[in-house]
This record gives structure tokens, C-alpha cells and sequence, in this order.
């Protein structure tokens, strides 16, 4: 049975979903929602974060638009014991609303992975730089530098590949205004797992690396700090740390893969 | 007193609960003696003389009250009574309380049980939310507070979400089918009285040494493996629920596939019961990984096998992938039957037809193949190869596809229909619609790589979670609840009071978790009692919140309790629905059926003229029994 449409104000409905869609967007793209942009993904995150609310917007219009409606409209009158008109369906509107959401969201995906190739591109002169977790504190050797630090000092613009370590339990690296995160595995250094990441951070400061994988009762306060700086603070600074010691864990991960 | 312990209930249960721990106990002390140990091995992953009995005593229990005494019998071959009706269906409350084997009773009692565990849990998260209010430590220390989240998330996970359908379904679903009962009603029973064992062994770890378990639900190795003595609780208890589960699924499965009444093909079932049929297939394939990785990490933790103990050359991420190989098809066991229940309740209120039946129950069929796809989603940040990222971000973004249908489908079937508000199961059917809308959009959200880089671990996943299971779930099952309580208990709940729940609820819900995904995206990471202050402002407000959300629990608890004792007498069919298990008294007769009913056309027939679902025993076959069914039929 067809379902009558021409009985229904579609021009208004699509008026009203398009409405709803531009207002929610507007207001939803005016808050900073990742804080702070420290790197060089930061920026693409946060558009492809800002193209979802748009996209994200329109769905949450049309489910709402349609709701209202058929509330206001299909309401039962009091006292109105009859029922509906018996539409089983509708072959070609069940068609649409199974291939438009698949463009969607293959759309989504191809996005997402051209992001992701682009947050991932390697530079040739990357700085290398080993995360170390353990129960609750984090260390950072700096194979180049022959140093160890407990806390995480890089250069501006300059991009470095953090191979991550643990040592007891899982621990997560993550810098919010980087954007960037990944486990540290205990466990042979790239035998299975992928356990390096490139990030280039891209403005000076002082940040917070935090760990976000549950590790133990210390877990909240598993904190280092971060601090990005010039190239000639950073050497000032490297003098001033403790020399690597022979046995560290960015030792081992020279150990080639089992 | 001979009695007593020789017939199956209490007392029994009690005196084999005794006997079995302490059979358990002396295995282990004896053999450790013969062996030349100390008797008591006390490492924190270790305590053998507890957690052995902690095995053999749930099973002496599940003996003694009466599991099976039937199957012994039979397998022994001494005269099994003959057929033990007696314990089939309840005339005293005390009937409750016994192994019985109606499934309107074992409904019944996965509802009230589960329920139970429902606000145990809810308690627990009230006092996360208390301690998470200011930042800094005030009320629970760090490691209380790994303890409150782990087992908050354990019991409404194991002992309330899943088996809480599958107790509505026990009750609904056989009625619906015209089936006298389940499939295997003495298997049924057993299902149920496994979900108590469970839900006593999670709540057990509190006052075992080291407290209760606090590596998270999803418990990780190897902070699983390496942590005192609650963890192994956990183990445990996750086989109990397990069993149960896969038990429960085979169940319907067979109940559903073979116990059709005459004239209910595949194409004029409810679509509850095509949910249940989706759910259940998810069930027995995947259940068995949970049960597996936790076995793992208990034997890696007593015996030291080292699946996942990297010095030893054990593999970590393995854990991950096992568990979350069961763990996302159980994000959709934790839906699809809510899927059913609010097309039931949609279709009922608005008096219309589902819009798109067939698609609607191949959409779920569609949600069951994809689901076993994707599990690699929760681990893009894991370390693991980094191949296998795009191809499961492209699935799990697919698994919006058929889920968006469902929700487009409800919709449709809303146009042109004559919608009733009166209910509150339509209330929340209609409020699962918003906030479930909202719980897939982060969900795609978060398969998508980059993004989920960021808000990994982060309190947008505890926002997003919370939007799925309680946005999703539980506004599905207070839906079903509130839509069969006139069948289950022979009487009206209140709908003013029923109003109330649900608007509190819904208000207390996007107050608590709408919050969370800004903080999360801000930089506030999940499972932590202490917090950056900067986060302090929204988190006294989801505090403030989640209180409104807990309070609004106890209108539903005391509308469920009055209304059951005092409420009005409830007519067979209050919202005068098409589907069988309403064309018979409330509550139904024992076996539901003096003679199986014949189903002559689809489900959900409204406003087709002279069409019918069912024709019950006693009707008259003269009447019109039309060959056309308006579902089915060419349209």
C-alpha cells in the first residue's frame, strides 16, 4: 500500500529539519569542545570533529523533526479507540533510508582515514623519545641525547616518535591538546604490537601528559609534565639531565623483534 | 529435619552450600599437606583455599535447592517423579522463592532478582557520583573508589541489563508464540538460579582480603591478573552469569525455532521475538570468549600459566581481543531485545502496523553478522597492528546502517498513526528514540579514528556508554516493564506515578551524561575518584543530577510494589494489542493455553479490515480466517 506523502507538508518538514540543523550547528561549533590546540593534528581532529557535528546535527534533526510532527500531528483524539491506516511500509522510502546513511557514514570513514594518514605522515628528521609507564610515574629516555628525564621535554615544530614502554601494567600516554594517545604494553618491544606514534606539537608551553588506561590505585594521579620549548631551551635543558643509562628500557627496545 | 535436607529447597541448599565449601576447603588444605606446602598459600592472586570453595560451594547450592534432582534421577535411573509439576507455577509467594519450572514464574524471578542487582548498583554509583562531586578525595579512597566503578559496571552489566530481558522475554515470549512453556523448563530454572550465584560472588569481593575487584569490568590483564583476591570473585562470577546466559539462549532458540503454534511462520512473528531469536544467536557464539578470558585470567593468576604475562612470553593485547570479541556482540545482546520490546510498545500505542516489518527484523539479523566485526574498535589506541583499524572503522560504521533503519522504521510507523500517550511504556519507547539517537551518533563518532584517538578513555566513553545502556536499555526495559506489568500481575500500575518516572528519569539522565561527554573532550579521563579542578563545576552539576536520576528509581520501586499488592485488577488486554500473550487472562492460566491457539496472520494487523493475528481455542472457526495477511502479502 502506498502511504499517502502527498497528504504531508514536505516542503515544511525539510524546512524545518534544514532550520533546526543551521541553529543546532551554530551553536554547537562555537565552543572550543578539545580545549586547547598544541599540535599539528589538533587542528584536523578537531574539523573532522566539526564536520561530525554538522553531519550529527542533521541526523538528530530529522529523527526530532519527524517525532514532533507525527506527535503533533497523529495525536489521538480523546475518547478515539480506532486505529491507524494499515501502511505496512514502503519499498522505496525503506530504500532510502538504508543506502543515504550508508554514503554517510562510508563518507565518515574515508575522511576519518585520510585524517588519520595525514596525523600519521613520518618526517625524516623526527626526534625518537621512549615513554616509559610504571606503577604511577613516567619516565622518558632520549636515545639521541643520550638522557633520561622524568619529565617530557620536546622542541617546537619539531616532531617526535614516542615508542611507549611499560614496565608492570598497561598505561596510556595521552596529552589532551596534542590529541594524540596510545597504550604502553608490557611485553617485547614491537613483537606484536605497534607500539610507536608520531605527533608534532607545534606551540611552546607547558602541559599535562596523563595517563588514561585504569593501572591501579595511583592511576589518577599517574601524571608528567610536558614542556615544549625552543631548540636551544631543549639543549640547555638535555645538559642538565641524568645520562641514559646502559640497561634502560630504550636499550632493550634496540633488541630486534622475535 | 531428615526432610528437610533430603527434599530440594533451603535448607538443603544451606546444608550443601556447607558441605560443598568445606569439601572444597579440605581438597585444598589436603592436598597441599600431602604435598609438603603451607597450608594457607595467602599471595594476593593466590588464596586457593577460598577460591576453590568459592567454586564448589555455588554448585552445592544450585544442588541442594533442587536444580537437579530431576536430571540426577533420570541418570541414575531411579524413578524420577512423575512429571514434577508440582513446582510448575506458583499459588504463595512462597513459590517464588523455590526451583520451579513455569516460565511465568522464572520470569518473574529473573525481574525481581535482577532488579534487586539493578539498585545494589545504582546505590554504588550514587556513591562514585558523592565522591566525584568536588575534586580531591573525600569520601572513598583511590582504591575503594576501583572497587565501586568495577563492580557498578559488573553487576548492571551482568546481573541486570542482559539476564533482565532475558527474564521479560521468558515471561512474554512463550505466551507470544503460543507455546505452552519453554523449551526445556528444568534447564530454565537452572539459567535462573545461576544469575543470584553470580550476583552474590561479585558482591562476595567486598569483604574478601584486598577488597573487592578493581581492574574495571572489562578487567585488563595484567592489572587483572596481578590484583588481590576479589579479581578471581569477578572470574567467577562471570562464569555463573555466562552459563546462565548461553543456557538461556539455547533455550529460546529451540523454544523459538520448534514451539510456534500452528500457522506462525518466520514472517508473522513479533518482532520481540525475532529480536530474541537475533540476541540468542549472539549469545551462545559469543559468550564462550568471555568465559574463556576469564578462566585465562584466573588460571594466571593460580597457576600460573601466563597467557598474558609478557615476561614470560605471554601476550597482553590477546586479553583485549577475546574479551572484546564477546564484549562489543554484547553491547547488542544489551539491545536488540530492547529493539523488540519498543516495537511492540510503538506499534500497540500508535495503532498502526511496524512500518517496514521485514526490513526491521533483517536489519537485525544485519546487526547480528556486522557485530562480530567490529570488536577492534575499543582498541584503536591499544598498540595494537595497525592494519586492522580502517577495516573495523569501516564496519563499525556500518552497524549504523541497520540501526539507523530501526529508528527511521519506528518513526514511520508513528506517521499516520493514532498515537497514545497515556502509557508510560510509551513514554519511554518515545524517549529511548531521542536519547538512543543520541548514543549511536557518538558511537560513530567514536569509530572514527582520529576522533576516538582523542575521547579514548575519556569521560565522552562514559558519557557515550551511558547514553547506549541507559538511554538505550534501560528506558527499553522500564518500557517493556511498565507495557506487560498488567499481564504479569493481574493488576494496573499507576500512570500518574509512571509520568513522574519517567520525566525525572529522563531529566536526572541528560542532566548526568550529556555533561560528561564535554568534560571528556576536554581532558578529563574516566575510572578516577580525582580530578583537575577546572572539571569541578560540571561535576557537582552531574552529581546533582545522577541524585534526581537515583531518586526517580524509588517512584518506580514504589509504584511496582503497590500497584502489584493494591492496584486495580487488569483486564486481559488493557492496550488492546494484536500479539496472543494478550488474548488470554492477566495473569494467563498455568499452561498458558487449554489448547494451542492458530495464527492466521501477522502481528501487528491494525487497521486492517477483517484481518487477525490469532485465533484462540473456543473461538469460533466460522469465523472469517483470511488467507491474506497484510504483512507477508505483497504490499
Amino acid at each position: 500500500m502506498a502511504p499517502r506523502m502527498k497528504g504531508l507538508p514536505l516542503a515544511r518538514i525539510f524546512a524545518a529539519i534544514v532550520v533546526l540543523t543551521v541553529v543546532m550547528s551554530f551553536i554547537m561549533l562555537i565552543p572550543n569542545w578539545d580545549g586547547e590546540q598544541a599540535s599539528t593534528a589538533a587542528p584536523k581532529i578537531d574539523e573532522l570533529l566539526d564536520v561530525m557535528i554538522v553531519l550529527s546535527s542533521f541526523v538528530f534533526s530529522i529523527v526530532m523533526v519527524m517525532l514532533t510532527y507525527a506527535l503533533w500531528r497523529w495525536r489521538a483524539k480523546p475518547g478515539d479507540e480506532g486505529d491507524g491506516e494499515p501502511i505496512h511500509g514502503n519499498t522505496r522510502l525503506e530504500i532510502a533510508w538504508t543506502t543515504i546513511p550508508t554514503v554517510i557514514v562510508l563518507f565518515a570513514a574515508a575522511y576519518s582515514w585520510t585524517v588519520l594518514d595525514k596525523i600519521e605522515t613520518e618526517d625524516a628528521d623526527r626526534m625518537p623519545i621512549t615513554a616509559i609507564g610504571q606503577q604511577y610515574e613516567w619516565h622518558f629516555d632520549y636515545p639521541d641525547q643520550g638522557v633520561t628525564s622524568e619529565e617530557l621535554h620536546v622542541v617546537t615544530d619539531q616532531q617526535i616518535e614516542v615508542s611507549m614502554r611499560a614496565l608492570d601494567v598497561l598505561h596510556s600516554f595521552w596529552v589532551p591538546e596534542w590529541r594524540i594517545k596510545r597504550d604502553a604494553v608490557p611485553g617485547a618491544p614491537g613483537a606484536s604490537i605497534d607500539d610507536d606514534f608520531v605527533v608534532t606539537p607545534d606551540k611552546a608551553g607547558a602541559f599535562s601528559l596523563i595517563c588514561t588506561e585504569l593501572c591501579g590505585i595511583g592511576h589518577a594521579t599517574m601524571r608528567a609534565p610536558v614542556v615544549v620549548e625552543s631548540q636551544a631551551e631543549f639543549n640547555k635543558w638535555v645538559r642538565t639531565q641524568d645520562p641514559l643509562p646502559k640497561d634502560s628500557a630504550a636499550a632493550a627496545s634496540e633488541v630486534a623483534p622475535q | 529435619m531428615r526432610a528437610a535436607l533430603t527434599q530440594p529447597g533451603w535448607w538443603r541448599a544451606l546444608f550443601f552450600t556447607v558441605i560443598a565449601g568445606a569439601f572444597g576447603f579440605g581438597l585444598v588444605i589436603g592436598l597441599r599437606a600431602i604435598s609438603g606446602l603451607d597450608l594457607f598459600q595467602t599471595e594476593q592472586t593466590g588464596y586457593p583455599h577460598i577460591v576453590v570453595p568459592a567454586i564448589t560451594a555455588p554448585l552445592g547450592f544450585l544442588v541442594g535447592i533442587g536444580c537437579f534432582d530431576y536430571w540426577f534421577r533420570w541418570a541414575s535411573g531411579a524413578p524420577t517423579q512423575p512429571e514434577d509439576h508440582s513446582w510448575h507455577g506458583a499459588t504463595s509467594w512462597k513459590d517464588y522463592f523455590q526451583v520451579n519450572t513455569d516460565h511465568k514464574v522464572i520470569g518473574i524471578q529473573y525481574i525481581v532478582t535482577t532488579f534487586f542487582f539493578f539498585f545494589v548498583g545504582g546505590l554504588i554509583a550514587m556513591m562514585m557520583r558523592a565522591e566525584l562531586a568536588q575534586p580531591g578525595t573525600q569520601i572513598v579512597d583511590p582504591a575503594t573508589f576501583n572497587g565501586l566503578f568495577s563492580t557498578h559496571a559488573a553487576l548492571m552489566i551482568f546481573v541486570f541489563v542482559i539476564p533482565v530481558f532475558a527474564g521479560i522475554a521468558n515471561y512474554v515470549l512463550p505466551l507470544m508464540i503460543g507455546a505452552p512453556d519453554m523449551a526445556f523448563p528444568r534447564l530454565n530454572a537452572l539459567s535462573f538460579w545461576m544469575l543470584p550465584v553470580a550476583g552474590v560472588l561479585f558482591l562476595c569481593s567486598y569483604i574478601v582480603p584486598g577488597g573487592a575487584f578493581d581492574a574495571g569490568w572489562t578487567g585488563y590483564a595484567p592489572l587483572s591478573t596481578g590484583a588481590p583476591l576479589g579479581q578471581s570473585f569477578f572470574n567467577l562470577g562471570v562464569q555463573f552469569a555466562g552459563a546462565s546466559s548461553v543456557a538461556t539462549a539455547l533455550n529460546f532458540l529451540v523454544t523459538i525455532i520448534t514451539m510456534r503454534a500452528p500457522g506462525m511462520n518466520f514472517w508473522r512473528m513479533p518482532l520481540l521475538v525475532w529480536a530474541n531469536l537475533s540476541t540468542s544467536l549472539l549469545v551462545v557464539a559469543a559468550t564462550p570468549f568471555i568465559a574463556g578470558v576469564q578462566f585465562m585470567v584466573l588460571f594466571d593468576r593460580l597457576l600460573h600459566t601466563n597467557f598474558f604475562q609478557a615476561a614470560y612470553g605471554g601476550d597482553v593485547i590477546s586479553y583485549q581481543h577475546i574479551f572484546w570479541f564477546y564484549s562489543h556482540p554484547a553491547v547488542y545482546i544489551m539491545m536488540l531485545p530492547g529493539f523488540g520490546i519498543v516495537s511492540e510498545v510503538i506499534s500497540t500505542h500508535s495503532r498502526k502496523p511496524i512500518f517496514g516489518y521485514r526490513l526491521m527484523a533483517l536489519a537485525l539479523l544485519g546487526i547480528v553478522v556486522l557485530s562480530y566485526s567490529v570488536w577492534a574498535h575499543h582498541m584503536f589506541v591499544a598498540g595494537m597492528f595497525s592494519w586492522l583499524r580502517v577495516p573495523m572503522m569501516i564496519t563499525t560504521l556500518l552497524i549504523a546502517v541497520p540501526t539507523g533503519i530501526k529508528i527511521f522504521s519506528w518513526l514511520g510507523t508513528l506517521f499516520y498513526g493514532k498515537i497514545h500517550l497515556k502509557s508510560t511504556s510509551m513514554l519511554f519507547a518515545l524517549g529511548f528514540i531521542v536519547t538512543f539517537t543520541i548514543g549511536g551518533i557518538s558511537g560513530v563518532m567514536l569509530g572514527m579514528i582520529p576522533l576516538d584517538i582523542h575521547v579514548s578513555d575519556t569521560y565522552f566513553i562514559v558519557a557515550h556508554i551511558h547514553f547506549v545502556l541507559f538511554g538505550g536499555s534501560v528506558f527499553t526495559i522500564f518500557a517493556g516493564i511498565y507495557h506487560w506489568f498488567p499481564k504479569i500481575t493481574g493488576r494496573m500500575y499507576d500512570e500518574k506515578l509512571g509520568r513522574i518516572h519517567f520525566y525525572l528519569t529522563l531529566a536526572g539522565m541528560l542532566g548526568t551524561f550529556v555533561p560528561m561527554h564535554w568534560i571528556g573532550m576536554e581532558g578529563m579521563p574516566r575510572r578516577v575518584a580525582d580530578y583537575a579542578a577546572e572539571f569541578g563545576g560540571w561535576n557537582l552539576e552531574i552529581s546533582i543530577a545522577s541524585f534526581i536520576l537515583g531518586a526517580a528509581q524509588l517512584v518506580f520501586l514504589y509504584n511496582m510494589i503497590v500497584s502489584w499488592r493494591f492496584g486495580p485488577k487488569a483486564p486481559s488486554n488493557p492496550w488492546r494489542a494484536k500479539t496472543i500473550e494478550w488474548q488470554v487472562s492477566s495473569p494467563p492460566p498455568i499452561f498458558n493455553f487449554d489448547e494451542i491457539p492458530r495464527v492466521v496472520g501477522g502481528p501487528y494487523e491494525y487497521g486492517v479490515p477483517g484481518a487477525r493475528h490469532v485465533i484462540m481455542p473456543g473461538e469460533s472457526s466460522e469465523l472469517r480466517e483470511p488467507e491474506r495477511s497484510g504483512v507477508g502479502a505483497p504490499t
